[in-house]
């Protein structure tokens, strides 16, 4: 069992708090994305249970075992590096083999396993080639292809993608999903990017300023937002936040009352995603006033304001809405979070 | 005026090319003349004074041995100084300030702080006898103790050469990301298999330059052994010196100054070939 427990890790650079107290599990065989800004401490928490970075207090236990007092080369990972560190002086046949190599396994073995992770990326034609004839997305295979060539108990991912222009990070994304559901290595994978880690994770743990947010799946974290941060950084366009009144617990949209959490108070914010509404009568729908509409082809996104708070919203693409116009919305009460407003936390979700 | 300014950048190299060349090409045609001719004739004239000369084998032997021992060791203590220099956060400017002060002083000084050190009078013996381990002045920079002399300067020299090199070794490591050591740490390689098998491999261009630089410097090594052994130690160098300074013989001290560059030549060839560096298996 190669599950991954982070108990309560902090890490401090000076006076500037890096890692607040990070805990999280992860299980064995499953993919979960770091996610979050630059400087939320994504990295750092990779590299940590990398070894690379020391951390100020907690623990990082493989297994059932504590790997924080080994040294990086002792701990059995694997990881592959944002500009791939893919070694130039070597064919990619021996970058492949390295970790093989210092593992001092036989040559048979070797071999073996560098065909199977060779085949897996699809990179056999190159294998007698130095990396600086290969192009950054076949670099990028051999970074992966070294790391799967070790069988690791723990892949790490530190922005893997972020270096391959964007046509060809689509196509690696893809095919990462493919390559790694079946060797099923549990993998932490840091990203800044969303679609990355919607499209590749079994669940995200979104970070933002040193802390994990929420941890997740996908669908989770898309409609059940823990924070504001989370649903403002998820999702595009982000989701909407609205500033609403309560009186009698109930929050009027238009004509409808909706109920709101018993624990707000006077005021609660309405977390609605884009695309969670459709066009209702203007008597009868909540007002917006839409400044600019843009027609994408696949949807029709609009951009406005409700009671005077921009929103961004997403209609089929068939409606005919226009820059200026003022529209009635009727929105999907299974799909409000409600937040507060004080601390920017999401109430439990209404079981109605 | 027209739009074509290609002429531009051969006008602005113009003065530098013309002043090498008067400078540096016409003495150095002059000075394989010199070596090369008796009385406005070819001749071996002169190199066969030169190699018949008493000083001539004990000077080529001094200046080689000198080399093998001093360039290797400057080598290894830079290859030291950079990787630790490296693990350095804060003050890392001012460690290389003051490990780079060395290159700020001539050699000749160079040899003179040492001679302070080394000589009879000096500092040394001054520490020796006050711990009593010897009982009367020593001399170490003598004809008759060869040994000490030659260790002597091999110091001054390790201690006055060994900057520059590091120089180069640090701008070398500098260039390699520090990623190719995590990735290699990462699958299992230790700080020493690390070092022979990423690092060095990857500071090949630094380390050839280090190696040309350093050996073509060597092998013109001359102030500091002037300053501490005299005559006692000859040297290649010394010996053009002598032969135009002291014999008034221009054209000996030629073939000298032409035998060295010959050897650089040949050293920096031999460097070239062994290790190879291939632009393609760079980073």
């Amino acid at each position: 069992m190669a599950n991954i427990v982070i108990d309560r890790i902090r890490k401090s650079f000076g006076a500037f708090e890096a890692l607040k107290e990070v805990s999280l599990t992860i299980h064995d065989g499953e993919f979960v994305s770091l996610l979050g800004p630059s400087g939320c401490g994504k990295t750092t928490l990779l590299r940590i249970i990398a070894g690379l970075e020391t951390a100020t207090s907690g623990d990082v236990r493989i297994g059932d075992n504590s790997i924080i007092g080994l040294l990086t080369k002792d701990r059995g990972l694997a990881m592959v590096f944002q500009n791939y560190a893919v070694f130039p002086h070597m064919t990619v046949y021996e970058n492949v083999a390295f970790g093989l190599r210092m593992q001092k396994a036989d040559d048979l073995r070797v071999k073996a396993q560098v065909e199977k992770a060779a085949g897996l990326l699809h990179i056999e034609p190159y294998l007698d080639r130095y990396p600086n004839k290969l192009s950054g997305g076949q670099r990028q295979r051999v970074a992966v292809a070294r790391a799967l060539a070790v069988e690791p108990r723990v892949l790490l991912m530190d922005e893997p993608l972020s270096n391959l222009d964007a046509l060809l990070r689509l196509e690696m994304r893809t095919e990462l999903k493919t390559v790694l559901q079946a060797a099923g290595t549990t993998t932490v994978y840091v990203t800044h990017d969303q679609t990355e880690a919607m499209g590749l994770s079994d669940r995200i743990a979104v970070m933002h300023g040193g802390v994990v947010e929420q941890i997740g799946s996908p669908v989770e974290i898309y409609n059940r937002p823990a924070t504001r941060f989370v649903g403002g950084f998820i999702g595009n366009p982000p989701m909407n936040f609205i500033k609403v009144a309560v009186s009698n617990g109930q929050v009027a949209a238009g004509g409808e009352q909706i109920s709101a959490p018993k624990d707000a108070g006077y005021e609660v914010i309405l977390g609605m995603r884009g695309e969670a509404v459709e066009l209702a009568p203007l008597s009868t729908g909540l007002e917006m006033k839409v400044r600019v509409a843009e027609p994408m082809g696949s949807h029709l996104l609009l951009t406005g304001s409700i009671h005077d708070q921009p929103v961004r919203v997403v209609l089929p693409a068939s409606e005919t809405v226009k820059s200026g116009d003022t529209i009635g919305l009727k929105l999907d009460r299974n799909r409000i979070t409600w937040l507060s407003p004080e601390s920017g936390k999401a109430y439990p979700a209404l079981t109605a | 005026m027209t739009n074509d300014r290609r002429w531009i950048p051969y006008l602005l190299i113009l003065p530098s090319v013309a002043f090498l060349a008067l400078l540096f090409i016409v003495p150095l045609v002059q000075t394989i003349w010199l070596a090369v001719s008796d009385n406005g004739a070819l001749s071996l004239a002169n190199a066969d004074r030169m190699v018949n000369d008493i000083n001539f084998t004990r000077s080529l032997r001094n200046t080689f041995l000198l080399t093998l021992m001093v360039v290797p060791v400057q080598i290894a203590i830079a290859l030291v100084m950079g990787s630790m220099v490296a693990k350095v956060g804060r003050g890392r400017e001012t460690i290389l300030w003051i490990w780079t002060i060395p290159l700020g002083i001539s050699d000749l000084a160079a040899g003179l702080v040492w001679l302070s050190i080394l000589q009879n009078t000096g500092y040394l013996n001054s520490v020796l006898f006050g711990f009593g381990i010897i009982e009367r002045q020593t001399g170490w920079l003598s004809y008759q103790t060869p040994v000490a002399l030659f260790f002597a300067i091999a110091v001054a020299e390790i201690w006055r050469g060994t900057a520059i090199v590091m120089v180069i070794i640090v701008a070398g490591l500098n260039q390699v990301p520090k990623e190719f050591r995590e990735a290699a740490e990462i699958f299992g390689a230790g700080p020493w298999t690390r070092f022979w098998r990423i690092t060095l491999p990857l500071i090949r261009p630094a380390l050839q330059s280090a190696l040309i630089l350093r050996t073509v410097l060597a092998f013109e090594v001359f102030a500091v052994v002037y300053a501490l052994g005299g005559r006692n130690f000859p040297v290649l160098v010394g010996e053009a010196y002598n032969w135009q300074n002291q014999n008034q013989n221009y054209s000996v001290a030629a073939a000298y100054a032409v035998l060295i560059m010959v050897i650089s030549l040949a050293a920096t060839l031999v460097y070239l070939k062994a290790i190879k560096v291939d632009p393609e298996r760079l980073p």
